[in-house]
């Protein structure tokens, strides 16, 4: 594969920095300069306009569709060798998708990755929000499967765009009143649709909508990549972003009403692990590097013992 | 038979809806060309015709489906008196379609969302004009649910759970909920059969008189028009060959057309 290899080992390993300009089968982080910097416009352009769905000509990318192709063109376009990466699926650092796609810049950029939240410096997340607070200067890329909010309410793509011109939104709230109508409650609990600085309504990619308060006011710059759709949208820093509701059903970020049986939070956002065939069943952050932090500094959950790793 | 309503009442200031000169082509080929008429508040205008005489097309103009290539439509407006829709800008334009003026489709699919419940169905116009209170959109959707002689316990069936004639009057119920002041009818009774016809034609006739709504409706069922319209319209060919009062019109026809299509309906 490419030229220099590096041994980045989820150890951060700083001041190995590859020469860009060599003889090399790949350019740094895998795209070409020409491709990045069309990347880069249209992330200047959706940071311009918070919210709104900046068309790019996506890439091939050399992994599948529904892999995090957005997500990834993102990142190459603005990573440089300065940079330290952590890349999450569903929040952990040791799945499927965040060990390929980790791997994927330590061959073609050879910059250094890292598990912890606060010592990267561009993190692609697939899914969820970290549970620790970002600071400025950090970057957050998220891979987005089906940008558009209002696709299947309205499956023309020249009406969807004359709504969001138009700010025609009320069909959003059509489907939240299904919801209503039919659970109760607003049953939607992931990709739950935002609105944007009072603009666009947005769909914040499939995370928990118990994440959709740390898209408001976050302090670091969150970028949306959509690889298949062929869009690219952002929220700069410290954005207003407000969840859609009804004044007598009012937006909730609900969690699992349990705490983590690992490392005893209540805050963290949690996922469900089946662990035997009698019903048995725990409840782990999601969150591995805000768990393993926490286990680290001596907090014991429920089913968990100091410091030791469960897989 | 019809109900004769005064076409102009003494304090009303002039017609909510002046079309001039309207035309459209489709290339070579006449959509519909040199329309003029004057549709007054309360007053039900019928467009008769056969298939492929421009009524449609007509219609579609009127409502701003279609853009005319010539002409006006000029549209007495609540906020800014009259204005001619076919310039207006376009945001104005959904505006107006989803606020004063309302568009039943033949076909209740068109004008329906089939994978939304009936309430849904009725209270998008209200939240597409910024109703944010689930309770009240509910209240108003059963309110007009029980207008239009739907049962309350189907509120939250999807209309493809519906027969054709309640399809119908959900569709009538969803485009009425926002109090408009234009209704555009396209065939509004097709493809129903005649018992079902009869109760929508009492049902629409009822809501247009209590609510003083005005009307244009399409149809090529005279019988729809003897019912409903205060004033016809026949169009042949992309023109408009006779207008005046509906009685006046079917009972005694002047032009040659019009002769031959009231003389078509079969007498039972």
């Amino acid at each position: 594969m490419s030229a220099q290899t590096h041994p980045a080992s989820g150890q951060i390993a700083q001041g190995q920095i590859a020469p860009i300009h060599t003889d090399q089968a790949y350019n740094f982080a895998y795209l070409d300069e020409e491709t990045k910097r069309m990347i880069r416009r249209a992330l200047l352009k959706g940071l311009a306009v918070p919210g709104y769905q900046v068309p790019f000509a996506s890439r091939e990318m050399p992994m599948p569709y529904g892999w995090g192709t957005g997500g990834v063109q993102v990142t190459a376009a603005c990573l440089t060798p300065d940079d330290v990466l952590k890349v999450i699926d569903q929040g952990a650092d040791d799945t499927t998708n965040a060990v390929s796609i980790r791997k994927f810049f330590q061959r073609t950029a050879g910059v250094a990755t890292t598990e912890q939240t606060t010592v990267a410096t561009v993190i692609q997340t697939r899914h969820r929000i970290p549970e620790t607070d970002l600071s400025e200067g950090q970057i957050l890329v998220y891979q987005v499967p089906i940008p558009e909010p209002l696709r299947f309410l309205e499956p023309r793509e020249t009406e969807t765009r004359k709504m969001h011109s138009l700010e025609e939104y009320g069909l959003m709230h059509v489907r939240l009143y299904e919801d209503i109508a039919r659970h109760g409650q607003i049953a939607t609990s992931y990709a739950y649709p935002v609105k944007v600085e009072g603009r666009y309504v947005m769909d914040p990619s499939p995370i928990p909508k118990f994440d959709n308060p740390k898209l408001s006011q976050n302090a670091a710059i969150q970028l949306f990549g959509a690889g298949r759709e062929q869009r690219i949208y952002a929220l700069p820093p410290y954005t207003d972003v407000v969840s859609l509701d009804f004044e007598d059903h009012p937006f909730q970020a609900s969690k699992a009403d349990h705490a983590c049986d690992l490392c005893g939070s209540n805050t963290a956002y949690l996922d469900e692990v089946i662990i035997d065939d009698a019903g048995g069943r725990m409840f782990v952050c999601s969150d591995t590097d805000y768990c393993s932090t926490r286990r680290a500094q001596g907090h014991v959950g429920r089913l968990g013992t100091a410091q030791e790793h469960v897989a | 038979m019809t109900l004769h309503s005064t076409p102009k009442p003494q304090t009303a200031p002039g017609p909510l809806l002046q079309v001039r000169g309207l035309e459209k082509r489709y290339g070579s080929r006449i959509g519909c060309t040199d329309v003029s008429f004057d549709l007054f508040p309360g007053e039900v205008m019928g467009i008769v015709g056969e298939s492929g005489s421009g009524k449609s097309t007509l219609l579609n103009c009127l409502a701003g489906h279609l853009t005319p290539d010539c002409g006006q439509v000029i549209f007495d407006t609540r906020t800014a008196g009259p204005c001619d829709t076919v310039t207006m800008g376009e945001p104005e334009r959904r505006m107006l379609s989803r606020t004063d003026w309302a568009f039943v489709h033949q076909n209740p699919r068109d004008g329906l969302r089939m994978g939304v419940s009936a309430g849904g169905n009725v209270g998008e116009r209200l939240m597409a004009v910024g109703a944010r209170h689930y309770g009240n959109i509910r209240d108003h959707a059963l309110d007009w649910l029980s207008r239009v002689e739907i049962a309350a316990e189907r509120i939250d069936d999807r209309p493809s759970a519906f027969s054709g004639g309640m399809q119908q009057r959900l569709q009538i119920a969803r485009n009425l909920v926002t109090g408009p002041r234009l209704v555009f009818m396209d065939e509004p009774t097709g493809g129903l059969d005649v018992s079902v016809q009869a109760r929508l034609l009492d049902l629409l006739r009822g809501l247009v008189r209590r609510m003083g709504l005005s009307a244009v409706i399409v149809t090529h069922d005279l019988a729809v028009v003897r019912l409903l319209a205060d004033r016809l319209m026949v169009m042949k060919d992309g023109r408009v060959v006779e207008a005046g009062l509906t009685d006046q019109v079917l009972d005694d026809p002047q032009h040659g057309y019009t002769q031959l299509l009231v003389s078509s309906v079969l007498q039972v």
